[in-house]
């Protein structure tokens, strides 16, 4: 089992999402995060003042996966999210120890 | 047009009547009409009797003379029954009548002008951080609290009660409204309003008085902005309350009553550019001075925390100012009407200018930082009010799209101009009424052409005037809130302790928060 962390661009949600769906993956967990990579920050101006906001929202998709499933979710994801340009994200592979469902007990890939 | 003809006919009979020393008073004459048209006669006339004698009312503003509203229904009556008399060459004057019309657009604009501080709380308010936002909304409310009430007790009368000497105030005639209601044999008669004593027309002096109450809130409303997020609320109640009587009652002395130095000059300002804006926007710098810089500026981030709030205050402001303007027409040169043509000229002029101005400083923004912001418009728009606001029934709309553009340039280089200079006016009271305020004051001395003319007119005397007129009320101002600033200094203390600035003010003034 592993679990894959992808940051990526928040209005590309909805498609990444989609596409892990297809390809048979069951559940995942979002938070929306901020900060930095190579794509830095941005400046707003109010009346004159400038100020710079260092650290960019993103979205960042918490996925566990049967090991076989993995390249599967990782192309899905690099896929869909991709535009192009800079600030598409970053996808994280761990390795995942255990996974328990609370309702039933079922551990391992019967859990996920 | 028919209203005002028909203004002028009355006005030629009533003139008539007292040029051939028709030795019938005027009183019969009212007396007759009553009985003639109104089924209540007898109580018309138990009215009428005292009102048309009419003894102008002690310390009257302008003309304002007691009459009585049945008095004042039956006089047009009373007029078209008085023989046709030949226009007089020189005007006389002539007894107030109350014109309901007027009265309802009156009572409109004050009601409008009110509505326009919960607009600039609004303003304000989303241009602070998060955690000063209630007390920023405050500043405004309270200052309809303590100027509501000093305006009754004695804030009128200073402005506009009978002057002291040398135009400089009025005296305490007026004190708690004194004389605006009298009674007769029981039955209330109220004290009518007149602008022009050449003409009948009048609104009682009861909403004239509470529609100038409005102005007094909102002018010192106004330096609320400079002083954000850092000023001890109780520091700030006590400033609302002497500087409201010690700077704007006098000031507005000096440019609205008849017996002003600046009015008897002849200096314009129709409806507040140096007696609201200028003395504001100048007094919130010395403020400023004493006051200091917020803890963290300009380098921690200090960015509005709700625009939308902004933008809908921004819309408030620009609705309410409609009050502030057209109803200005109420103390209009050569005018009785309130409700007429030059309250129409002020509602076009306060639509153009202000549309001017936002496109002006969005397009300025758009082609300097590469962005055309919500907030830059919406200042913009703001601009273009402060600008107009001395100008409104003075200039065409022609004048009016150059003055929005001139504003809006000139107030978006004021605002930038802090960026520069480093000093933390927070919300830019002086930037924008400051700046706006002496820009439309001059170029009212520019533009000039409906009751008065300015320097485009050939009238260079007119442009010199203005300048009196700025430079005066500024240097007052500029003077007396140094003093007011520095005693509360001394004594109260202007500024909140830093832990308590860096808590915000919502917490540490007001136990509160905005947002749950």
């Amino acid at each position: 089992m592993k679990l894959i962390e992808a940051i990526i661009k928040p209005f590309k949600l909805d498609e990444v999402k989609d596409a892990l769906n297809e390809i048979g993956i069951e559940g995942i967990t979002v938070t929306e995060v901020k900060g930095f990579g190579r794509q830095k920050g941005h400046t707003e101006l109010y009346r004159g003042a400038e100020y710079v906001v260092d650290f960019i929202p993103k979205v960042k998709l918490e996925i566990a996966v049967a090991d076989e499933l993995v390249a599967k979710a990782v192309a899905a994801i690099e896929e869909t999210a991709k535009t192009g340009r800079i600030g598409d994200g970053k996808i994280f592979i761990l390795p995942l120890e255990e996974a328990v469902r609370i309702r039933t007990g079922e551990k391992g890939d019967e859990a996920i | 047009m028919l209203r005002r003809g028909l203004l002028k006919a009355k006005e030629a009979a009533l003139t008539g009547a007292v040029r051939s020393g028709v030795s019938v008073p005027f009183t019969k004459l009212m007396l007759a009409a009553c009985l003639v048209l109104m089924p209540v006669a007898a109580m018309a006339e138990e009215k009428a009797a005292p009102a048309a004698a009419a003894e102008p009312a002690a310390a009257a503003p302008a003309a304002a003379a007691v009459a009585t509203e049945a008095a004042a229904a039956a006089a047009p009556a009373a007029a078209e029954a008085a023989p046709a008399a030949p226009a007089a060459e020189a005007p006389k004057t002539v007894d107030p009548v109350l014109n309901t019309g007027d009265t309802a657009w009156m009572l409109t604009s004050a009601a409008l002008v009110l509505f326009m501080i919960p607009g600039l709380a609004l303003f304000y308010g989303g241009m602070v951080r998060q955690k000063n936002v209630l007390s920023t909304f405050m500043h405004s409310f309270v200052a309809m609290g303590i100027v509501g009430v000093q305006w009754a007790v004695i804030g009128y009368s200073l402005a506009f009660g009978s002057d002291m000497g040398g135009g400089l105030i009025g005296d305490f005639s007026k004190a708690m409204l004194n004389g605006l209601i009298t009674f007769k044999d029981g039955a209330p008669v109220y004290t009518l309003f007149q602008n022009v004593t050449t003409e009948p027309g009048s609104i009682p002096e009861y909403v004239f008085a509470m529609y100038q109450c409005m102005f007094a809130m909102i002018t010192v409303a106004l330096i609320s902005g400079a002083v954000a997020e850092r000023i001890k609320f109780s520091a700030y109640c006590v400033f609302v309350l002497l500087w409201t009587t010690l700077v704007y009652d006098p000031l507005a002395h000096w440019v609205w009553m008849v017996d002003g130095w600046l009015f008897k000059m002849g200096a314009l300002d129709f409806a507040g550019g140096t007696v609201v804006h200028l003395s504001s926007g100048i007094s919130a710098l010395v403020v400023l001075f004493f006051l200091g810089k917020r803890h963290g500026f300009p380098t921690e981030r200090m960015a509005p925390h709700s625009l939308p709030l902004t933008l809908t205050g921004v819309g408030l402001l620009w609705f309410g100012w409609f009050g502030f303007n057209a109803g200005s027409a109420i103390v209009g040169v050569n005018t009785s009407d309130a409700a007429g043509g030059l309250a129409g000229l002020a509602l076009a002029t306060t639509t153009i200018a202000p549309a001017a101005a936002g496109l002006t400083w969005m397009v300025a923004e758009w082609i300097h930082s590469g962005k055309p912001s919500a907030l830059g418009f919406g200042s913009g728009v703001v601009a273009g009010l402060v600008v107009i606001t001395p100008a409104a029934g003075f200039v065409q709309p022609g004048a009016a799209i150059l003055m929005g553009i001139v504003g809006g340039l000139v107030c978006y280089g004021g605002v930038l101009l802090k960026a520069k200079l480093k000093y933390d006016d927070s919300l830019d009271a002086f930037g924008v009424h400051g700046i706006g305020g002496t820009t439309g004051a001059l170029l009212t001395g520019v533009f000039a052409t409906v009751g008065a003319t300015g320097l485009l007119s050939g009238n260079f005397k007119q442009f010199m005037t203005q300048l009196i007129a700025v430079g005066a009320a500024a240097a007052y101002a500029v003077v007396v809130t140094l003093i007011i600033s520095f005693v509360i200094d001394k004594t109260i203390g202007l500024r909140v302790e830093k832990e308590d600035e860096i808590m915000g003010l919502d917490q540490t003034q007001h136990s509160e928060s905005a947002y749950n």
